[in-house]
């Protein structure tokens, strides 16, 4: 079994062959079950594909999303799962045609590791910027650009460096730090997990070689709990436990987000806006009670003092973070509403849930040129600037040190529906 | 195939403590943002992992909601005995929709093949309904097939009960939204992203007790449809079907009368891991499927419906 999990996120326009690589990848990674395999080579045999005996049309292994766009319904982000000797990976296969942005958000939003795919023949096109224009908001930690079709330009060296290089002047200009751009032809399966024989000029690794050995810095970071889940046993202990020992239990649940977290560490709570002080007495885990809890675990804190903490509360080790109620955010539209300045909605961020307003729009991204725009209302899949103004006070923090203290969603207080996603970012006025 | 060793501090998780953390931070969610949860239970693994993520979510208190068994009647014994047990062990309220029941009364009509998978969902509703539950957790994983590679871990349902693929909610980073409008409710899918070997892993390294049936066994079986079916009292051979002894394990639990068992000599979770590793070399010759495993395969896909 292999021991670290990868989550990764694809993007790329109609016809630059994700379909295919995605099959690729999970074909030539073992990860289609034989009985898969044979559906796979009689659906390709019937539709005729590539001519030769037992040539497999690889896009068919993501058949459920194709079919759907043939029939013109909209598509939604699916998840596929695989697994090498190193690593196990969940793969958010996001179709890039219809509502990209709000999918490759979605996908992109858990990512470790983005793959954005460019036709060799057409280079970077606008569609790509858009792609690369939504990662860098996100902040996916390392971005991977396949550059498909590399047979049909006869890997040709020069046209895959003019493409790197644009790519790497791109990812500049969007601050995308961890760039990786790798040739490949998913149809024919090189440097995908096979090196290539066709491109002696490329020494670098294929592109489930560097999915394998990509390194995750952990959420660095002060220590950031947002409390789920207060647990009180009284009257309801679990079976077994001695209930006197339990007599005055009171234990704030929630997943342990930036940073690591000792017992006997000072803690600050925000609680509602209000700051108060403890000590951390005791840390529970899914494994039992440990000494120090590192960023991604779920636990229970017990605290030294008597702190009246709730649901939505947040728990920090070092500076406290700010407690505000009106704050800009750029957000990503996400349901087929218009949103407007003035509009009533709920604020989730962390485990708090309030009223809100969407209290200005200040503007629009054009994706394409990263331009900003005035405007009055906000669609589906765009993505703007606002300014939120919340009933109660919110733990922001910027969400280039946390994800989890950067990021909020808006709901319909009416229906309940998710309508957009939001990212605390302070913006660098001078670019 | 070796268990998979808990990550030194300060270095990267495994695998394994990164989907129960995952699993764990929605089933906390899920309990505080929702007013009447249950969880349904049918004695298979997967639902024994959602009750154990449960357990260890609220821990040191009990879990508090009650179990949900729609009992479609057609049951093997040891898992109705586990069931009990596990009840019995948690100290939890079961809550039992019973197919049968609805078949004595009347309202529900035995299908032609004698099985009672599709007339669960009747009664699924209806108890969800009739006991209030605006959030039901369930044990379905992604990787069991297409359509539920698409299934949200907070999916809604109208009051009808009906999942409309088109219309699902985007879930972004690891805020879940659960409002919904009063006659629909949810079901919670907390392992949605374990595969079926982590949750055999998992079941490994916790120790987590399963009902015998999914262990290597002597049973009588005959061979329909290419799959090995159990002799019960709902299903017996057809004349041409020839009765042997076999050893076999399940992969799922479901009705009994079209439930399929797997040749095997895996009679313990080390076993059925190394099984399971044996199926991805099977995959990697590309070859033809190993009967054993294929059967499985297809059974597992078969074995919808429930949710
Ligand atoms: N020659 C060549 N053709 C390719 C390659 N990759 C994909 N194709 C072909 O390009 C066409 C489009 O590929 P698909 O995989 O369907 O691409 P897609 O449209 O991005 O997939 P969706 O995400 O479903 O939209 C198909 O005819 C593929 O066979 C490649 O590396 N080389």
């Amino acid at each position: 079994m292999s021991t670290t999990l990868l989550r990764i996120a694809t993007a790329g326009s109609v016809d630059d062959g994700k379909s295919t690589l995605v099959g690729r990848l999970l074909h030539d990674a073992k990860a289609i079950l034989a009985d898969s395999l044979d559906d796979l080579a009689r659906t390709s045999a019937e539709r005729g594909f590539g001519g030769e005996a037992g040539a497999l049309d690889l896009a068919l292994v993501t058949d459920g999303l194709r079919a759907e766009r043939e029939q013109g319904i909209t598509i939604d982000v699916a998840y596929r799962y695989f697994s090498t000797e190193k690593r196990s990976f969940i793969l958010a296969d996001c179709p890039g045609h219809v509502q990209y942005t709000r999918n490759t958000v979605t996908g992109a939003s858990t990512a470790d590791a983005a793959i954005v795919l460019v036709d060799a023949r057409n280079g970077v096109l606008e569609q790509t910027r858009r792609h690369l224009g939504v990662l860098a908001l996100l902040r996916v930690p390392q971005l991977i650009v396949a550059v498909n079709k590399m047979d049909l330009v006869n890997w040709d060296e020069a046209r895959f460096t003019q493409i790197e290089s644009e790519i790497h002047v791109l990812a500049a200009e969007l601050d995308l730090h961890a760039t990786t751009v790798i040739p490949v032809s998913a149809l024919d399966g090189d440097n995908v997990v096979e090196p290539s024989a066709n491109a002696d000029w490329y020494a670098g690794p294929t592109l489930l070689g560097l999915l394998e050995d990509l390194t995750l810095a952990q959420p660095a970071g002060a220590a950031r709990l947002d409390v789920q889940y207060v647990i009180r046993p009284q009257g309801g202990l679990a079976p077994g436990l001695d209930a006197e020992y339990y007599r005055d239990y009171r234990g704030y649940a929630g997943t342990l987000v930036d940073g690591s977290l000792s017992v006997g560490d000072p803690v600050q709570i925000l609680s509602n806006g209000y700051p108060a002080h403890s000590t951390v007495k005791a840390i529970g885990t899914p494994a039992g009670l440990v000494h120090t809890a590192h960023a991604g675990e779920a636990i229970v804190l017990e605290l030294a003092d008597e702190v009246d903490i709730a649901r939505g509360d947040t728990v920090v080790a070092g500076i406290l973070p700010e407690a505000v109620r009106e704050f800009d955010a750029d957000i990503c539209v996400l349901a087929p509403v218009k949103l407007a300045e003035g509009q009533r909605v709920l604020i989730k961020h962390g485990a708090k849930v309030a009223a809100a307003k969407v209290a200005q729009i200040e503007h629009v991204l054009n994706v394409a040129d990263y331009s900003r725009e005035a405007a009055a209302t906000l669609a589906l899949n765009d993505l703007g600037r606002i300014t939120v103004r919340s009933s109660a006070a919110v733990s922001v923090a910027d969400y280039r040190d946390s994800r989890t203290g950067g990021s909020f969603l808006l709901i319909d207080p009416a229906t309940g529906r998710t309508l957009a996603a939001g990212i605390i970012q302070a913006h660098d006025e001078a670019a | 195939m070796t268990v998979t060793a808990p990550a030194p501090a300060g270095t990267q998780r495994s695998v394994l403590d990164a989907l129960e953390a995952e699993s764990i931070h929605i089933i906390r969610e899920v309990l505080a943002e929702f007013e009447k949860p249950g969880l349904l239970f049918s004695g298979g693994k997967d639902s024994v992992v959602v009750l154990h993520l449960l357990a260890k979510a609220v821990y040191p208190a009990r879990v508090p909601i009650p179990v949900v068994h729609i009992d479609t009647g057609h049951n093997f014994g040891e898992v109705i005995n586990f069931r009990d047990a596990v009840v019995k062990k948690y100290g939890l309220n079961l809550v039992v929709g019973s197919v049968q029941e609805y078949i004595d009364r009347g309202e529900l009509k035995e299908l032609p093949d004698g099985t009672r998978n599709r007339l669960q969902t009747r009664v699924l509703l209806d108890t969800i309904e009739s006991n209030g539950f605006d959030v039901v957790f369930g044990g379905a994983r992604r990787d069991e097939d297409k359509a539920r590679a698409k299934e949200r871990i907070l999916s809604l349902r109208d009051e009808f009960g009906v999942w409309d693929p088109r219309n699902q909610r985007p879930e972004i980073w690891n805020l879940y939204n659960g409002r919904h409008e009063p006659d629909w409710h949810v079901r919670a899918f907390p392992i949605s992203n374990w595969t079926e070997r982590d949750i055999w892993s998992y079941i490994q390294r916790e120790n987590i007790e399963l009902p015998p049936i999914y262990f290597a066994h002597k049973r009588q079986v005959f061979e329909r449809d290419g799959m090995w079916r159990a002799v019960t009292p709902v299903s017996q051979p057809e004349p041409n079907e020839q009765v042997t002894i076999k050893q076999v394990r399940y992969r799922t639990v479901g009705d009994a009368s079209c439930t399929g068992a797997v040749l095997s000599a895996a009679d313990d979770v080390q076993k059925v891991l190394d099984e399971l590793a044996v199926s991805t070399l099977t995959e990697r010759g590309a070859t033809r499927a190993d009967d054993r495993i294929s059967a499985a395969a297809m059974e597992d896909r078969k074995s919808e419906g429930y949710f």
